[in-house]
């Protein structure tokens, strides 16, 4: 890609760009100095966590920052030409034919009112087609970006369509006008993997069809390593390491990005083998006066003249920079978190804290019953973690709610704890029960309100869940903050007072008030940057090797699930697809819909195949007939799919599926032809001394 | 579309000592918020010119008796209706009274009945809209539909119906109007918990078996108090127009007390003589008291809904 540079002009170019925003009358810098080149035709990736400056970078490019910001210092050239020099109009013709950008939330980019087809079309009308032509043209690009019916789509309000649908059609109306350049920001966060899947596939095939140069903005290290030629690692406003994307991920030379890759959960790490590491401190707040190096308050490898001199941007090799004065040691970067794990393994033979028999949940709407928890049977010794895995709309959240009575479960389902059958409702459990089922909500600004202090969240759970009073309570406060590492000096803080990490402690100390039995952890980091996850799931470990709790943990990241769980639930339209030991399931041979779950996330350093889900998630209210999930199943036997439902079965010992196959066909299927699973190993497992 | 350029949310990680320092900082930026919103508030022109006419009126409410030269209610029938002049500001109206007195003092009854009265409808429709918004299905339906038959009805025929009731007094007022408004605020607070009710920290209070009271006052409503304030300060507005209107009417505050409503009642028959002093005084009070308090309530409602 990068020999197509010596004639034709960048796409994009920026130097030494300098954006800062005016907040409370203080000009406060957010992007310092940034240089990058997106060649034509390629595909460069912007990676950091969330305030790093990345969506800044693609605004500034837009000329499109919001008010209260502007471009201090440097240059954007799109096509060789500089955006200053540009008049106003000029800047709205570049937008409305040379650069298109898709945004994270496709529902927010379509207009509500107006019908799918016609906004479409009104990029061609902006472009000069004659109204009836540009229909045409818009049904045409719908077929493009491999929507189904685009005919019955063009006649749609978006909010008709899935996710999914709506993010194809963003990128139908940004490729409509032929853009040399391209910008995605997050395009895919908020989707669902099977869904992200598709939509990254279809951006790859577009790519080449259009030749379109692309710059990629997402925190998630495994999507750009499978989208980008080249990438450039931001933070804290600066560009601290750019090379190409598997130069940079198989051996970052920043200490920085060496961090990240540490943090996330890969290769098949485990919670009984080691921590994961995590990067100590926090990111500089926005616009503060940075240190000579900007990392260096958080970096093992610093030294004196870190905080001294500003390093330059060494040239590792002929495209790789570092700015690290240190970047030939930077995978000596000592780990922040110990390796070593406390673990308790499970005892096999306790009898179970919880047990699920017969679980189902109806909801009735519009006259039609939503099934959407349908049968399931399960139970969970102590200290064991339970992986709750499908798409949004699975039940997985149902099943979660179910259990702990917010929603009642239908006539006939039992749910026991220690034997002991539950009362449905919660408001019918007494105190011990309701204390001794838990949870971690996904985002705790809403978890926590915001309105009260750290002290009285915890204080009203201690009083109510344990019947504290007094200097008890005062105690058993302390104690509960120091078990989630949670400074007591920040006790008296609001939720807003707080970061995304600390917020989500409050949250897990409040689930563990109680000293629960069972605690559901619904998607406990999906709303937290990479670094900050780490040390939640750390965190959780270590809370579970201490008290023996059980979770019951639901997320959609699989590295995230595989790290933490002993077993794994796949569930698919509420129905328990498969269950068995965490390796078993992830290790063929798997149910077809499982293997199609792996196959769609991308990770670092793994290239394979993917296996296609068609469609989407059949309603719940008229599932499928036979099998519920043969109508997207890539290993679709024939008429007994449609026809029978198959039974949960055990297919080995502990581990059971829902599928006709057998154990042994589908071994056969899934492990021929050979494939390149697991073959590459990350870059966190090459250091040395692991 | 628009990035809020707000200091991020510093990216915490390990290992829970979180620097002091660093939140510290972060500490005194929501200190610097809640300032922020009074500034705004101080700043808001609007709120200050409400705020100063507002002031003027309370001012004469409380000291209206030491202020004015004259007995607001000592009729004197040979120096009826006399134009303004030194001697009488305003004039006097058909009786002889002093209307610049009149209007001065009359600013007390409608200073308790509209604040009391809004205060009751304040503390009815939040409670009302706390219940509907929260239980929705049977409970909401059957409480909005009553609401809504209530809505429905003239305000004028409702004042109507209760005075003749319980007969015109200030404590019949503050209730016609209390119970008339109730509604109106309650379909504001039901649309804000309306999308509290959805988020985890109401799921998390029901996870620690607190009862459902708990739950809606002391969880949810401190976090619907701006609209609740924001609605408090416009049905005020409202609410003196409403009592001036009944007072007009005579269901409001009984004679001979110096209130505006009445005053303009008392006289407006004499206009017609030329005699427009006795009304167009105590129409200018009712004018700028509601003015002010509007004013007060757009400088509250831009500070509370950014």
């Amino acid at each position: 890609m990068t020999d197509s540079t010596v004639a034709a002009p960048a796409a994009l170019e920026l130097t030494d760009l300098e954006v800062a925003y005016r907040v409370r009358g203080v000009w406060r810098p957010v992007l310092r100095g940034v240089n990058f080149t997106v060649a034509e035709g390629e595909s460069y990736g912007l990676v950091g966590e969330s305030g790093c400056g990345k969506s800044t970078a693609a605004y500034a490019v837009l000329r499109y920052l919001p008010r209260n910001g502007r471009i201090s210092s440097g240059t954007v050239r799109v096509g060789g030409e500089d955006l200053a020099d540009m008049s106003e109009a000029q800047v709205r013709k570049l937008r409305a034919t040379q650069v298109s950008m898709v945004y994270q939330n496709p529902g927010g980019a379509l207009n509500p009112t107006i019908r799918v087809g016609d906004q479409v079309a009104e990029v061609f009308i902006i472009a000069g087609e004659e109204p009836k032509r540009a229909q045409e043209r818009a049904l045409e690009m719908l077929g493009k970006v491999q929507i189904s019916d685009p005919d019955s789509v063009m006649r749609r309000y978006s909010h008709q369509l899935s996710g999914g649908m709506q993010q194809r059609v963003v990128i139908a109306m940004a490729l409509s006008k032929d853009p040399s350049l391209l910008i995605l920001d997050e395009p895919t966060t908020g989707l669902d993997a099977t869904v992200e899947a598709e939509v990254l596939d279809l951006v790859s095939v577009l790519r080449e069809e259009f030749r379109t140069s692309v710059l990629f903005i997402s925190h998630n290290l495994d999507v750009i390593s499978k989208m980008c030629d080249r990438v450039g690692v931001l933070y804290a406003g600066r560009l601290v390491e750019e090379g190409p994307v598997d130069d940079v991920f198989h051996d970052p030379r920043h200490p920085y990005a060496v961090g990240l890759l540490r943090c996330l959960p890969r290769g098949g790490v485990r919670k009984d083998q080691q921590r994961l590491d995590t990067i100590p401190g926090f990111l500089p707040q926005l616009g503060a006066d940075l240190p000579a190096c900007v990392f260096v308050d958080r970096c093992g490898l610093a030294q004196d003249i870190c905080s001294k001199e500003e390093p330059p941007f060494h040239d590792v090799s002929a495209e790789r920079h570092s700015r690290c004065h240190f970047w030939e040691q930077a995978h000596e970067l000592p780990r922040a978190t110990p390796a070593s794990a406390a673990f308790k393994p499970v005892d096999q033979n306790a009898e179970p804290v919880i047990r699920a028999e017969s679980l189902r949940k109806t909801f009735r709407q519009e006259g039609n019953d939503i099934r959407a928890v349908d049968d399931l049977n399960f139970s969970l010794r102590p200290g064991e973690t339970l992986g709750l895995v499908g798409e949004s709309g699975s039940g997985k959240t149902t099943l979660a709610r179910t259990l702990l009575g917010l929603v009642s479960a239908d006539e006939g389902s039992i749910i026991e704890l220690d034997g002991v059958p539950l009362e449905k409702a919660i408001t019918k459990r007494g105190r011990d029960d309701v204390r001794a089922l838990q949870i971690v909500f996904q985002n705790p600004d809403s978890a926590l309100n915001r309105r009260f202090s750290v002290q009285r969240i915890l204080a009203r759970a201690l009083e109510k869940l344990r019947g504290d009073a007094g200097s008890e309570r005062e105690e058993h406060l302390k104690e509960l903050a120091h078990s989630v590492r949670f400074d007591t000096r920040l006790i008296h803080s609001r939720p807003a007072q707080l970061s995304g990490g600390l917020k989500q402690r409050v949250a897990i100390a409040r689930a563990f008030a109680g000293e629960p039995r069972v605690v559901v952890c619904d998607e406990p980091t999906s709303a937290l940057d990479v670094s900050v996850q780490a040390a939640i799931l750390n965190l959780l470990a270590e809370l579970q090797a201490e008290n023996g709790v059980t979770y019951l943990f639901i997320s959609h990241d699989l590295g995230v699930v595989r790290y933490l769980s002993d077993r794994i639930a796949v569930l698919y339209l509420g129905r328990l697809m498969e269950l068995g030991d965490a390796e078993t399931v992830f290790g063929a041979p798997h149910h077809p819909y499982t293997e199609a779950l792996l196959s769609s996330v991308p990770q670092v350093g793994e290239e394979r195949e993917r296996i296609r889900l068609e469609g989407e998630i059949p309603s719940h209210g008229n599932p499928p007939s036979g099998c519920v999930f043969h109508t997207r199943c890539p290993r679709y036997i024939g008429d007994v799919c449609h026809q029978q439902e198959p039974e949960l079965r055990e297919v080995e010992p502990g581990h059971f599926w829902r599928c006709h196959y057998s154990v042994e066909e589908l071994r056969e299927l899934q492990t021929t032809p050979p494939e390149a699973r697991g073959k590459v190993t990350p870059a966190a497992e090459q250091e040395p001394g692991r | 579309m628009s990035v809020p350029p707000q200091p991020a949310p510093a990216g915490a990680t390990e290992i829970g000592t979180a620097s002091p320092a660093a939140v510290g900082a972060r500490g005194d930026d929501a200190r610097v918020a809640t300032k922020e919103r009074l500034a705004l508030l101080k700043r808001s022109k609007s709120f200050i010119v409400g705020a100063i006419i507002v002031g003027f009126w309370v001012l004469c409410a409380i000291f209206g008796d030491l202020l004015v030269p004259k007995d607001p209610l000592a009729s004197d029938p040979i120096n009826d209706l006399i134009a303004p002049s030194g001697e009488n500001w305003f004039g006097t109206d058909k009786l002889g009274r002093d209307v610049f007195a009149r209007v001065i003092v009359g600013a007390r009854d409608i200073l308790i009945v509209a604040p009391l009265a809004t205060i009751l409808a304040t503390i009815l429709g939040t409670a009302l809209g706390l219940v509907t918004g929260y239980f929705r299905g049977a409970p909401d339906d059957i409480l909005s539909r009553i609401i809504e038959a209530f809505l429905a009805l003239p305000v004028i025929i409702m004042g109507l119906l209760v005075s003749v009731a319980l007969g015109p007094s200030k404590v019949t007022l503050i209730l016609i109007i209390g119970i008339l408004f109730a509604p109106i605020i309650s379909r504001t607070v039901r649309a804000a918990v309306l999308t509290e009710r959805e988020l985890e920290y109401v799921s998390a209070a029901r996870l620690r078996n607190e009862r459902t009271p708990y739950v809606l006052f002391g969880e949810i409503l401190p976090n619907v108090s701006g609209p609740i304030i924001v609605e408090f300060t416009v049905r005020l507005g409202y609410a003196i127009f409403t009592a001036a209107g009944l007072s007009f009417l005579g269901f409001g505050i009984p004679p001979p007390a110096p209130d505006w409503g009445l005053q303009v009642a008392e006289s407006y028959g004499v206009i017609s003589g030329g005699f427009w002093w006795p009304v167009l005084f105590p129409s200018l009070a009712i004018a700028t008291l509601v003015i002010g308090v509007n004013l007060i309530a757009d400088g509250v409602a831009s500070a509370f809904e950014r």
